[in-house]
């Protein structure tokens, strides 16, 4: 059988609305995204920046399916292969096997349960691959390797006791492992030094699993136009209040480094 | 998800796979109910001698004396009338599966007893109803003088180390259940290592109750002489029954001059069994107690595994998983007295609480003024998985040491939907994840259990797929 390569998969935002339960008040509920739109092909990298409060962790955490975010209007899709498919009801594991993967800003303590036993857990669950433990391992080792991370983190509970930068790194760690096809990155650069910023965004490019073969679609959610160096964007947008404000090319990155938000909010 | 989250709790705990009963015909049952005249009988039936059924008379008196414990869960439901205290189910221990009557052979053989022992065991007891039905251990450790016998064999071929050590460390009057178990006590282990005798593979005994309102009473005494090491492990279950059952056992351990014992449990009882169980260790000088104790089983347990350190520079440790659901009550924990300088001791305490469950920690640490440079840590954590189910953590301290370091830390979790969360946007199902999230909270014991325990205890924590 063979495919149009021409018919790329994108992920594409129409109109989205999320709220969340307000924290001063129980019973209501607060809307953060008021209609964004948004759409990125398969290979683009997008940067989304913004002031604290604009909504950047609301979008991707809707995306990925977080209970507590409720998309009131609009929708989530992707097209694969020229299909459509709507994600708004499905759960984050349903979207992980569509081909989701989010790294977190602040990934989750859960102790006891090792990175290696999470991971083979999801690729036997995936079963199109067979592998056996050994290449597993052997896959799992060449990575950290790659992101300097000591090979006995495998056997410790998942982001137990490990510094701010490793977490980070594993969290890279588990995207190379799972090969998504579309994600998103939440403040992945926070926390880093600049040596690990660098390993970070090699391996994010990595050409040994990023090439013609795989080529995912990248949301990028920043404060700082620092990382942006590392991992070049085709596009940058910038969230205010829920709606994206303005959108460019990298140039627009630099200009917001210079002068901040508030000048372009005033535009 | 949360509302979700906890439907899918529900279905955590599988379905009790040992619940079978089987038709045997035992060779001998006395009446319900007890007495001293019953008391006697037994140790008739025994063919004693006169220390033996006068022990069992003045503890049956003690028992009947004492009040119910005044601490812990209510035990007023017990009636002790509605008992069997003794069922002989064969006429003697066979040291070959082949003779075990073929349907006692069989309730074992579902367990998986025989084909376990063959693969990873220096030896192994069975206990059904009242007494051991099977003994046996390698010989190339029987020739360096191991003992590892029923305690009714101990009593009968070994009178003086048995006469020297039954009852010193778990004295009748220590507790009504331990004053119960001197009066009745039958079947259990028998152990004797000799001086520096290193047992490489761990010793077993697994304990049936078969018959419906039994008492199962046994009484295991180890003696670990200077320089030897002892990995023994019990296992035990019963078939669900309208009507209670009772398991009070007492377990003596006296841990000489650098010899270190660790003694496993794995207790998974069917939830109408009452398991009161009073278990001691006494460590010497440069010895070293451990024991690893889960919780799965019974209606009620209360349980609380004792080590002395007696002597300079003696270790202790314990280590417990307690799993409580539906209206259960694990009421278990540890006590460890520290009576001789430099002494240490551990404590790691874990707990699951579902449903209506309640798996509560109670514990006790104490150092003596003798006590010198005494050190402690202790852990208790306690995940709760629903609103209707409860922990309680207990710790009791007594400190006469002024040089003593101890460390007390007592933690609550639940799971939350930040790390289900995580989990599943990973891919994995939300009831995988639960179950993942709860197999990372017990793993710290599980890990440390012999391989086809931990599977067991594992397959316990997992959620049914289909």
């Amino acid at each position: 059988m063979t495919t149009k390569s021409s018919k790329k998969s994108s992920l594409i935002i129409k109109n989205l609305h999320v709220k969340i339960e307000d924290q001063t008040n129980r019973k209501e509920k607060k809307e953060i995204l008021k209609g964004l739109d948004l759409e990125v092909k398969e290979g683009e990298i997008h940067a989304i920046m913004g002031p604290n409060g604009s909504g950047k962790s609301t979008l991707l955490n809707a995306l990925m399916g977080h209970p507590k975010y409720e998309i009131s209007d609009g929708t989530i899709q992707i097209e694969t292969d020229g299909k459509i498919k709507k994600l708004n009801d499905l759960k984050a594991d349903e979207r992980a096997n569509l081909g989701l993967f989010m790294a977190f800003q602040h990934p989750i303590e859960i102790p006891g349960l090792s990175f290696l036993h999470m991971l083979r857990t999801i690729k036997n669950l995936k079963n199109t691959e067979k592998q056996s433990l050994e290449e597993l391992l052997e896959e799992l080792k060449t990575e950290l390797k790659k992101l300097k991370i000591d090979e006995k983190a495998l056997e410790r509970g998942i982001n137990e006791g490990f510094s701010g930068g490793e977490k980070k790194k594993l969290e890279i760690f588990q995207m190379k492992i799972l090969k998504p096809k579309f994600i998103l990155l939440d403040e992945i650069d926070s926390g880093l030094d600049i040596d690990s910023l660098k390993i970070v965004a090699e391996n994010i490019k990595d050409p040994a699993w990023w090439g013609k073969k795989h080529s995912p679609a990248i949301i990028i959610v920043t404060h700082y136009a620092r990382i942006l160096k590392f991992i070049k964007p085709h596009k940058v947008h910038i969230l205010s209040h829920g709606k994206i404000i303005k959108s460019g090319g990298k140039a627009l990155a630099q200009i917001l480094e210079k002068s901040g938000y508030t000048e372009i909010n005033e535009e | 998800m949360h509302n979700d989250s906890t439907k899918k709790i529900n279905t955590l705990f599988t379905n009790y796979k040992y619940g079978f009963r089987t038709e045997t015909k035992s060779s001998f049952i006395i009446p319900k109910g007890l007495s001293e005249k019953i008391v006697r009988q037994i140790s008739k039936i025994k063919e004693e001698p006169k220390w033996m059924t006068d022990y069992r008379v003045k503890a049956y008196k003690e028992f009947v004396k004492r009040p119910l414990p005044d601490f812990g869960p209510s035990l007023k439901e017990i009636d002790f009338d509605d008992m069997h205290y003794y069922i002989r189910p064969q006429d003697k221990t066979k040291n070959k599966w082949e003779d075990v009557p073929s349907e006692i052979k069989e309730t074992f053989d579902r367990l998986g007893i025989p084909e376990h022992e063959k693969k990873s065991l220096s030896g192994t007891g069975a206990q059904f109803e009242s007494e051991m039905i099977y003994h046996s251990i390698k010989e190339s450790l029987s020739k360096k003088g191991v003992i590892f016998d029923s305690i009714d064999s101990g009593l009968k071929n070994h009178p003086e180390i048995f006469k020297e050590y039954f009852g010193t460390i778990v004295p009748y009057n220590d507790n009504k259940f331990s004053a119960l178990n001197s009066a009745v006590w039958s079947g259990g282990s028998f152990i004797y290592i000799p001086k520096n005798t290193y047992v490489e593979l761990p010793l077993q005994a697994y304990f049936r109750i078969n018959t419906e309102s039994m008492g199962q009473f046994e009484r295991t005494l180890i003696i670990a002489d200077e320089g030897s090491f002892l990995h023994y492990i019990e296992g035990c279950t019963a078939p669900i029954y309208s009507k209670d059952s009772l398991h009070a056992a007492v377990v003596e351990i006296i841990v000489k001059k650098n010899a270190h014992v660790q003694y496993t449990t794995v207790q998974n009882w069917s939830t109408n069994v009452y398991n009161l169980v009073t278990k001691r260790a006494y460590a010497y000088e440069n010895a070293e107690m451990i024991w690893l104790d889960c919780n799965v089983g019974s209606k009620i347990t209360m349980k609380y595994p004792s080590i002395y350190l007696l002597g300079d520079n003696a270790k202790g440790e314990i280590k417990s998983l307690a799993m409580a659901k539906d209206h259960q009550c694990q009421d278990t924990g540890g006590k460890i007295i520290h009576a001789a300088k430099n002494t240490t001791s551990k404590i790691i305490a874990k707990s699951i609480s579902k449903d209506h469950g309640n798996a509560s920690y109670r514990g006790l640490l104490k150092a003596t003024k003798s006590a010198r440079g005494t050190f402690n840590y202790s852990k208790c954590d306690a995940l709760i998985l629903n609103k209707d189910a409860r922990s309680d953590t207990i710790p009791k301290i007594s400190i006469d040491d002024p040089t003593a370091s101890i460390a007390h830390e007592a933690s609550i979790f639940k799971i939350d939907d930040s790390q289900l969360f995580y989990l599943m946007s990973r891919g994995l199902p939300q009831d995988t994840a639960v179950s993942e999230i709860v197999n990372g909270f017990a793993s710290p014991i599980v890990s440390e259990l012999p391989m086809e325990y931990a599977i067991e205890l594992k397959r316990l924590l997992e959620i049914e797929t289909e």
